[in-house]
């Protein structure tokens, strides 16, 4: 069983002059939820179109639940669900319809599941998927996925245009489905979310993966989060490894590299400190700097996904 | 709200759309004119004497032929022919294309929700909904321009081409504004295109009911007032006050209803459905079914009645075609020795079996428009080959087909026992009608064949029915050389029950159908999917 449920090595997929996936790795470990993170436009969808055997990929290794996700894409289908970040439904159907036609496709559901789901996402499923709105349709996605049993969830943005109460019915479904063994892909930018749901994340940026590991050895690798109100001024502007600076009368934040703490204490101390707080940083702060351009994540030495443990 | 404010950020909306839509606007317009074209030059080889048009005029004037064309105006003139063969059909195509734009420039925009971000800008309540009339206005101003022009070049006496001209730039107009105030009262897009394409049949039906008695229903019909201003027959041009006065009226009810409603809502409330899925619905097939089944329905209906049309009028043919050289020649052009009445029969199966490729191509094509709405998606993610997949809109375009073709044969083989009495014709009509699946099927491989190996071609497969139409409703009158003629499957199936059927054809046919089908069947699994 220690077979990771998802592993992908130098997966390159071209759209013509674009290189969509450029030597991605990823791996997810039976029964974790991984938080798939990256910008938009990184790949994080084509990628998961590759795992569901819809795209060819190029080059690279990859197995899915053991098989390969294009020769093996039916059969694999059986075992796992899927919901799109924008679920797109026939608009002659009712909403009840479709959970049933989907779930009976995937091999049988349970009408009792499908019932208390259809509850607690406090969707009416007599309405045609026509006048659904985005958020709705996106429920009917989640509870065809969850209503059946399986052994992984793909969910790609999955809780895009969901009230923030039906965000939270859904973080409780995922944590109970991982509670009963499934493993979960979670893509998703809403970084709340991933925080609460997942113990590791991986981060991708055009195409490649930038970051990998548990969010507690992202914290603690990286950086200190500083506040500090000190009661002559003091310029840390200069400092190598301070990021995100900012001022404001006598209070300074920033963010600092472990390497530069002895430095930026010595300075803080010459200036008289008043209160000082630290924190380790915020996810957002390390999505930040590998979402932005010039958080050029190569230096850091980070090891690539799959490697980290 | 001052009309000013209303109506804010029009001009832009006018320009978006008329660039978004420009290949659709000019597909439907240029259609429009060269079908008109066309059908003027067919007519004038046809009737080449006055002697001809004489004869013509007594023999189409029975009530049946006048509930498909029309009121008999002038008959005995080459300009009456061309209103009474080409009016009818092409008003209802030129309400048609009104009524689908229409449709796609406001209730479409609506549910997709890009309304909302247009209306989320400084941009008047009425705006999209004044654009959309704005662009339909001049669709309809261009076609009928163009209409009237092709009667001038085709040597047509000018008032008549003026007034034929105006009648599709009116009769466009009033179902574009009937489609307006069907997108404000329907749940949906697809609802108010039927909303508006069922008061478009009613117009119809009202004024073959006119046209076959005295004439008072057809008063009550924009087609019918088209034809009330008599072009080439006495125009009488303050008829257009009708659709000018109506076309007002209904864009003032849309505006005032647009104002009464929520963005995105209908006055009818969309209906609800079941909370559970029918046992059944359980396969790509089955929801294949669910998804065609209206269009299957929809073409048997329309075949049925153009079949029942041609039946019903077998008796006049005789009189008709024996009286007029040309026409004779026509029908009898590859039937050799074969009755009028069984010539004219193979002609109508004929061209009903070219009409039913509309459907087959469209629905064959289903499958690729799965794909591009993103809706193939989430059935490919499930254990669902991508065989079966596409297999289901393959099955429902060829058993569709059969389903098209045999209700069309039905209904011709009912009105030919209406007029005769007579059961002898029957089998044969039957016969006549299924010798075209196999070309039917040659269809269907072509669109499998270019949804998987060239996906953002699949529309050419509708370059292939425009082929076959125009080899086989023109082919006579545009004397096109053997070798063009041969590469439509049709021209290969025996003309019965006026020839003898010969099976090599068929057989011939159904092995590259079959071959096709393969292809497209293997290709399928080898691309990325969606493309």
């Amino acid at each position: 069983m220690n077979e990771p449920v998802i592993e992908m090595s130098g997966v390159v997929k071209t759209f013509g002059d674009v290189r969509a996936l450029d030597g991605l790795d990823l791996r997810v470990e039976r029964g974790e939820i991984l938080g798939f993170l990256g910008p938009n436009g990184a790949g994080k969808s084509t990628a998961i179109r590759v795992l569901l055997g819809m795209l060819r990929a190029d080059e690279g290794e990859m197995q899915l639940l053991g098989g390969d996700p294009w020769r093996d894409a039916v059969e694999l289908h059986r075992r796992l669900a899927y919901v799109p970040g924008d679920v797109s439904l026939w608009p002659k159907l009712t909403g009840g319809e479709t959970i049933d036609l989907l779930a009976r496709l995937r091999g049988g559901f349970d009408v009792a599941r499908r019932d208390a789901l259809v509850e607690r996402f406090e969707l009416d499923p007599t309405r045609k998927a026509g006048t659904y709105s985005k958020g709705n349709r996106q429920k009917v996605g989640l509870i065809a996925a969850l209503a059946s049993e399986v052994e992984l969830l793909v969910l790609d943005e999955p809780t895009s245009g969901l009230d923030p109460l039906m965000e939270s019915v859904f973080q409780d479904c995922v944590r109970e489905a991982a509670a009963n063994g499934t493993t979960v892909l979670l893509s998703s930018h809403i970084l709340a979310e991933v925080e609460k749901l997942c113990r590791r994340v991986s981060i991708i940026r055009t195409g490649r993966t930038v970051e990998s590991g548990t969010l507690a050895d992202l914290r603690h690798v990286q950086q200190t989060s500083i506040t500090a109100r000190t009661r002559t001024p003091v310029t840390l502007d200069d400092v190598a490894g301070v990021t995100a600076m900012r001022t404001e009368g006598d209070r300074v934040e920033f963010e600092v590299g472990d390497d530069s703490l002895d430095e930026v204490m010595a300075r803080l101390g010459a200036a008289g400190v008043v209160s000082l707080q630290s924190a380790p940083p915020t996810l957002e702060a390390i999505f930040m700097r590998h979402y932005s351009d010039d958080g050029d994540a190569s230096d850091d030495g980070v090891a690539p996904a799959g490697a980290s443990k | 709200m001052s009309a000013s404010v209303a109506l804010a950020g029009t001009g832009p909306l006018v320009r978006v759309r008329a660039r978004i839509d420009r290949t659709r606007l000019a597909l439907w317009t240029i259609g429009i004119i060269v079908m008109v074209a066309a059908s003027a030059a067919s007519i004038e080889s046809l009737f080449p004497t006055q002697a001809d048009l004489d004869q013509a005029a007594a023999g189409s004037d029975n009530p049946a032929i006048r509930a498909f064309n029309g009121p008999a105006q002038a008959l005995d003139t080459l300009g009456g022919q061309v209103a009474f063969q080409v009016g009818a059909p092409g008003f209802v195509i030129a309400a048609l294309g009104s009524i689908l734009m229409t449709t796609r420039l406001t209730r479409r925009e609506e549910e997709s929700g890009r309304l909302e971000l247009v209306r989320s800008l400084p941009v008047g309540r009425g705006s999209s909904m004044a654009a959309a009339a704005v662009v339909l206005g001049a669709m309809n101003v261009v076609t009928g321009f163009g209409v009237a022009l092709a009667c001038l070049a085709a040597g047509l006496p000018a008032a008549g081409s003026w007034a034929f001209g105006l009648g599709f730039t009116t009769v466009g107009w009033v179902f574009a504004a009937v489609a307006l105030v069907a997108a404000q009262v329907a749940p949906t897009s697809r609802a108010a295109s039927g909303l508006a394409g069922a008061v478009l049949a009613l117009a119809f039906v009202v004024r073959a009911v006119g046209d076959m008695t005295n004439g008072v229903a057809s008063w009550f019909s924009p087609i019918g007032w088209a034809q009330a201003a008599r072009p080439w027959a006495d125009e009488r041009w303050w008829v257009f006050v009708l659709p000018l006065a109506a076309t007002v009226a209904l864009g003032v009810l849309a505006r005032a209803l647009l104002v009464r409603r929520d963005l995105g809502g209908g006055l009818i409330p969309a209906r609800r459905g079941r909370a559970a899925a029918v046992p059944g619905l359980a396969t790509p097939l089955a929801l294949a079914v669910r998804q065609q089944r209206g269009l299957v329905i929809g073409w048997s209906v329309a075949l049925a009645l153009f079949g029942f049309v041609y039946g019903v009028i077998v008796n006049s043919i005789e009189d008709f075609v024996s009286d007029n050289e040309s026409m004779a020649d026509f029908m009898a052009a590859s039937t050799d020795g074969a009755s009028l009445t069984d010539s004219y029969l193979a002609q109508s199966i004929r061209v009903l079996a070219l009409i039913a490729c509309g459907f087959t191509a469209q629905a064959v094509l289903r499958a690729r428009g799965e794909e591009t709405s993103g809706r193939a998606e989430p059935l490919l993610a499930l254990p669902v080959t991508r065989r079966s997949w596409l297999g289901s809109h393959a099955t429902i375009s060829a058993v569709g087909s059969v389903v098209v073709i045999v209700a069309a044969a039905l209904w011709v083989a009912i009105g030919v026992v209406i007029a005769t009495g007579d059961l002898d014709q029957v089998a044969g009509l039957f016969g006549a009608a299924l010798a075209y699946l196999p070309a039917l099927a040659i269809v269907v491989g072509v669109g499998l064949v270019l949804t998987s190996w060239a996906p953002r071609a699949a529309v050419a497969t509708w370059a292939v029915v425009a082929g076959v139409l125009i080899v086989g409703m023109f082919g006579p009158v545009l004397n096109l050389p053997n070798w063009v003629s041969n590469l439509s499957p049709f021209e290969h199936v025996a003309l019965a029950p006026a020839e003898s059927a010969s099976v090599t054809p068929l057989v011939v046919l159904s092995l590259i159908a079959v071959v096709l089908a393969a292809a497209g069947f293997a290709g399928i699994t080898r691309r990325d999917c969606p493309t």
